[in-house]
């Protein structure tokens, strides 16, 4: 018998949950580790650098990477699994798109270091002390990674053979992924391994989409229960199905939450937010300025909502708002 | 590019029943107005999907400019209504990112209209001057640094 393929798992920023649908393979974890060997696995087993600098070219087939980027260390990390490894596979919304982690982009460097460390109400730092790149500790040189000015998508940093959409990618998926790089039965390089079409066509209130939608304001989760059964649109919800991939087997619909758009653009739409807000806008029964305003101010954030898991790889990346520190 | 003053490089998205003939027709009655403006003809202001104007911007224009049919002569009933209800969500959404309001603008201007398209024209070149080069991600810097190698 041939060797087993070997294959590693690693994180950036992320929140864990994407290790969280290997676990959840549950007892086909168990065929997983039949038909592969985990190399790496920072999450569950103790490797170190060194040890992924010591595998021989190619001898690791493949390299699942979550989380975006946004630490010189993590782009150190995935650099070498890029050059170790044939294959790299963008696992989860925030290696494909920047994910929640990538909100940050809303904010500078700054800003983010200000509330972190000087406003956040749990911390008392009358000093003002900053994490340093390097400080000496007791005669030691310590060093800490760069903390770029921007979160970064996985293929901002490194060449990226597949996509896996997601937060985080349904088992389902992740299970298919791994039988069709086991077969070699893989699309062309660069593929997101999800279907093409908008989240609406699979939606099981699809039936109750009216034949013209119209809204005049928006409702608010917060405040507000959805009708279970009916189409969250056709009610003034806010649902990203339109504007995003399906593949996700509907779970946060069946929760009686609308899509908030973690699989990401169908294929050749360039930007998920604006499509969206074409879409949403185009919708509205406004016909003056005036109430399409009022329309545009009852939703309170349209870029943590039109980009709530895409905005380092949208058109625009970041913002360039200054707020005073 | 030599560096000289800074000119706004603005896209103008133009309907192509109303506005672009306007601006013909500023054209045609010699009306002088800046050059800024790159005029892109579309078929109607509401097939002027916002990632248009999001990209113009990404890839270094300094502003853009939206133009259709006046509320209620749109060609096809009523594209220009869904322009009209995009714009202030757009704007919004902009103000997010940081992108001053005064360089992006919806205006209606109508076939006959040739004095107001070059009135708009002027106006809208001299807010975006007064801006600065929006220089998104540094294509603009780059675009210069290109054409002057």
């Amino acid at each position: 018998m041939a060797a087993k393929p070997k294959v590693a798992f690693y994180w950036c920023a992320s929140c864990g949950g994407c290790e969280e649908t290997v676990v959840d393979l549950h007892e086909d974890v168990l065929k997983v580790v039949e038909a592969v060997d985990i190399a790496l696995w920072p999450v569950a087993l103790d490797f170190k650098l060194k040890d992924v600098q010591a595998w021989k070219p190619g001898e690791v087939a493949v390299a699942f990477i979550n989380g975006a980027v946004r630490l010189s260390e993590q782009e150190e990390w995935v650099k070498l699994l890029r050059e170790k490894c044939p294959l790299v596979v963008a696992f989860g919304s925030c290696a494909h798109l920047g994910g929640i982690p990538g909100l940050a982009n809303d904010k500078t460097r700054d800003e983010i270091f200000a509330n972190k460390y000087f406003r956040s109400p749990t911390v008392d730092n009358p000093g003002k002390t900053l994490p340093q790149e390097h400080c000496r500790v007791n005669g030691y040189e310590l060093e800490l990674p760069n903390f770029w000015k921007e979160v970064k998508t996985l293929d901002q940093v490194i060449e990226v053979d597949y996509y896996l959409p997601g937060c985080p990618p349904p088992t389902s998926t992740v299970a298919a992924a791994v039988g069709a790089i086991l077969k070699g039965e893989l699309p062309p390089k660069g593929s997101v391994l999800a279907p093409e079409k908008s989240l609406c066509e699979s939606c099981p209130r699809k039936d109750s989409k009216p034949e013209r939608l119209s809204i005049s304001r928006f409702k608010r989760i917060a405040t507000s229960i959805p009708d279970p059964e009916k189409c969250f649109l056709a009610e003034g919800y806010l649902c990203m199905g339109p504007a995003t991939r399906s593949g996700c087997g509907e779970r946060c619909l069946h929760g009686n939450m609308p899509c908030r758009g973690c699989f990401g653009p169908t294929p050749g739409s360039l930007d998920q937010g604006t499509k969206m807000l074409s879409t949403i806008c185009s919708l509205g029964e406004a016909d003056t300025d005036e109430t399409a305003q009022a329309y545009a101010d009852s939703l309170v954030d349209p870029l943590g909502t039109f980009y709530r898991f895409s905005l380092p790889a949208s058109l625009l990346r970041r913002s360039r708002r200054q707020e005073p520190v | 590019m030599a560096a000289g003053p800074f000119e706004p490089k603005i896209v103008g998205f133009l309907c192509r029943w109303c506005s672009y003939t306007g601006a013909d027709l500023a054209g045609t009655s010699r009306i002088q107005y800046p050059p800024n403006v790159t005029p892109i003809r579309v078929m109607c202001s509401g097939r002027v999907d916002p990632t248009f104007i999001v990209k113009a911007l990404a890839d270094g224009a300094d502003g853009v400019l939206v133009a259709g049919c006046h509320p209620g002569d749109c060609h096809y009933q009523e594209g220009n209504y869904k322009t009209m209800r995009r714009f202030p969500m757009l704007l919004k959404l902009l103000d997010q990112f940081g992108i001053e309001r005064d360089r992006v603008r919806l205006e209606w201007v109508s076939a006959s209209e040739g004095e107001r398209f070059a009135a708009v024209v002027k106006d809208l070149t001299e807010k975006v001057r007064a801006l600065g080069p929006l220089n998104w991600n540094g294509k603009r810097a780059a675009a210069a640094a290109a054409q002057s190698a």
